[in-house]
């Protein structure tokens, strides 16, 4: 209970100082390569090889003749609506959520956050306001470009495996993938990069103890975070049905 | 910086307590410290001296009792209201808080840059002097991970010393530190406190530092001042414990 109130106080405090000017638009951007480009390579690799399992699984589970001609349909929808969004703030949310979490507790613990506020300067605005607006833009970001991934790791597989011609795999996919499939995936990653921001910076800002206390406040962040993706998930899931 | 008006208080402390859980750690504490004074506090480890200096800026709220700084009651202020005073009330940590992400330079310029409107140019020539008050001239491009300890302590002072306060805050500025390095952080910040005109508040366990920074020296005990007055009073005093304190005689201390 004591953390749900602390996370959703911070989760308040850092978007009212994120709509308050100065815009600090360097140290954004900095926060922008730090959380999304290089998690590049991470999310690919998730997202391709999660593309590729798709659609081998679709034919070996679903032999019947036909089917493999709408494997561009599974693959493209699950990857949009549920695997894409999901996976990546799994992966690259663990990724950087534990990174926010390591940062800010060493801060903590060697007095640099209240060095920050003994010099007039408010550690929301100037530490969690520039990852909250890196992580907003990025996760959904290499979400949109993981979907793409993975649908190529399926088109990779229906070429190789179950000799499809790319143009059909291709149609298939243009025909069956909508724009509210996307908007559905892309959306819900919102919502995860503000958990994850929020959760990993929390725990960061709340860490005592030395070494052990910042090791201890980074696993948390890691389980708190991969828990709430999950089971919002559920709750996003139910509500862009009804909105899309 | 205002002009320092003589004889009244820069800060005033009444009946201030604190408590972790069930242990007190201020218990009461009245204290008075005048303009341009450099005081000590002296206590063991754990005797809540860092406590009792984290309440002269702000950072932590008491229980109990009231902190005011040039006439404003500080337990009054929320976050934001404590911003204006925290300009004038700069603080030493114990570690220099350095932050590690960034330059020397952009460490020393940071109060700068986000509290006066001066331009980069004005900013890098204040920065220069700064650091060549504390001796480091030179050092500008290094990041505080390449700095030894007494270093890194310098560069958090000139970083204090940015935005010309009128009271420092030092928490512990000698731990850690071999005793030529304290020596030298020690004349260094009754130098700079001298020629700057500041107000110095000074928690320590480090008796030479102590001595030589100290106008008057408190001593902090089970939350409470067991002794405070001039270094002249204190090198007479009757308090047995406090005697034995600077005497540094461990089995007196532990009788009493």
């Amino acid at each position: 209970m004591v953390l749900a109130g602390g996370l959703s106080l911070l989760g308040w405090r850092a978007l009212l100082a994120t709509l308050r000017p100065p815009y600090e638009v360097r140290s954004w951007l900095v926060e922008a390569e730090q959380i999304g480009v290089r998690s590049l390579g991470v999310a690919g690799i998730t997202t391709v090889f999660t593309g590729m399992v798709l659609a081998l699984q679709t034919a070996y589970s679903l032999p019947a003749i036909g089917v493999k001609y709408y494997i561009g349909t599974v693959v493209s929808k699950s990857l949009t609506r549920e695997l894409g969004p999901v996976l990546i703030a799994l992966i690259v949310g663990g990724r950087i959520g534990s990174g926010m979490t390591a940062e800010l507790g060493t801060m903590k613990v060697t007095e640099q956050i209240d060095a920050l506020r003994s010099m007039a300067a408010d550690p929301v605005k100037k530490l969690v306001v520039p990852k909250l607006v890196a992580t907003l833009v990025m996760l959904p970001a290499l979400t949109i470009l993981g979907d793409l991934l993975g649908i190529l790791g399926g088109l990779l597989v229906a070429i190789v495996q179950l000799s499809l011609t790319p143009g059909l795999f291709i149609n298939d996919v243009l025909s069956a993938l909508t724009l509210s499939d996307i908007f559905s995936g892309v959306g819900k990653s919102f919502f995860f990069a503000f958990f994850i921001t929020v959760i990993g910076c929390y725990n960061g800002l709340h860490a005592r103890g030395g070494a052990d206390g910042v090791g201890r406040a980074t696993t948390n962040t890691v389980v708190q975070a991969a828990i709430l993706v999950l089971v919002s998930d559920f709750f996003l899931t139910k509500l862009f049905y009804t909105v899309f | 910086m205002a002009a320092p008006a003589v004889g009244e208080p820069i800060f005033r402390v009444d009946g201030l307590r604190k408590s972790y859980g069930p242990k007190v750690v201020l218990g009461g504490i009245d204290l008075t410290v005048e303009r341009g004074e450099s005081l000590v506090v002296l206590g063991r480890s754990g005797s809540g001296k860092s406590v009792l200096l984290r309440q002269l800026n702000g950072l932590e709220k008491p229980d109990a009792g009231r902190v005011v700084f040039d006439g404003i009651d500080l337990t009054l202020l929320d976050e934001r209201e404590l911003y204006p005073v925290r300009r004038r009330v700069a603080m030493l940590f114990q570690g220099g808080a350095l932050f590690d992400s960034m330059t020397v330079f952009d460490n020393v310029a940071f109060p700068l840059r986000e509290h006066s409107d001066i331009d980069e140019e004005a900013v890098a020539e204040s920065v220069r002097r700064k650091l060549d008050l504390v001796g480091l001239a030179g050092t500008e491009e290094k990041m505080p991970a390449d700095l030894s300890g007494g270093m890194k302590k310098r560069v958090a002072l000139a970083r204090s010393l940015a935005l010309d306060p009128e009271v420092v805050l030092f928490d512990e500025p000698t731990t850690g530190l071999d005793p030529m390095t304290s020596a030298s952080i020690a004349a260094l910040i009754r130098s700079s406190q001298k020629n700057l005109g500041a107000t110095a508040v000074i928690v320590t366990h480090d008796l030479a530092l102590a001595r030589h920074a100290g106008d008057r020296v408190a001593f902090l005990h089970d939350g409470r001042f067991r002794f405070l007055g001039t270094w002249e009073e204190a090198d007479g005093t009757a308090d047995e414990y406090f005697a034995a304190f600077l005497a540094g005689r461990e089995e007196e201390a532990v009788v009493a």
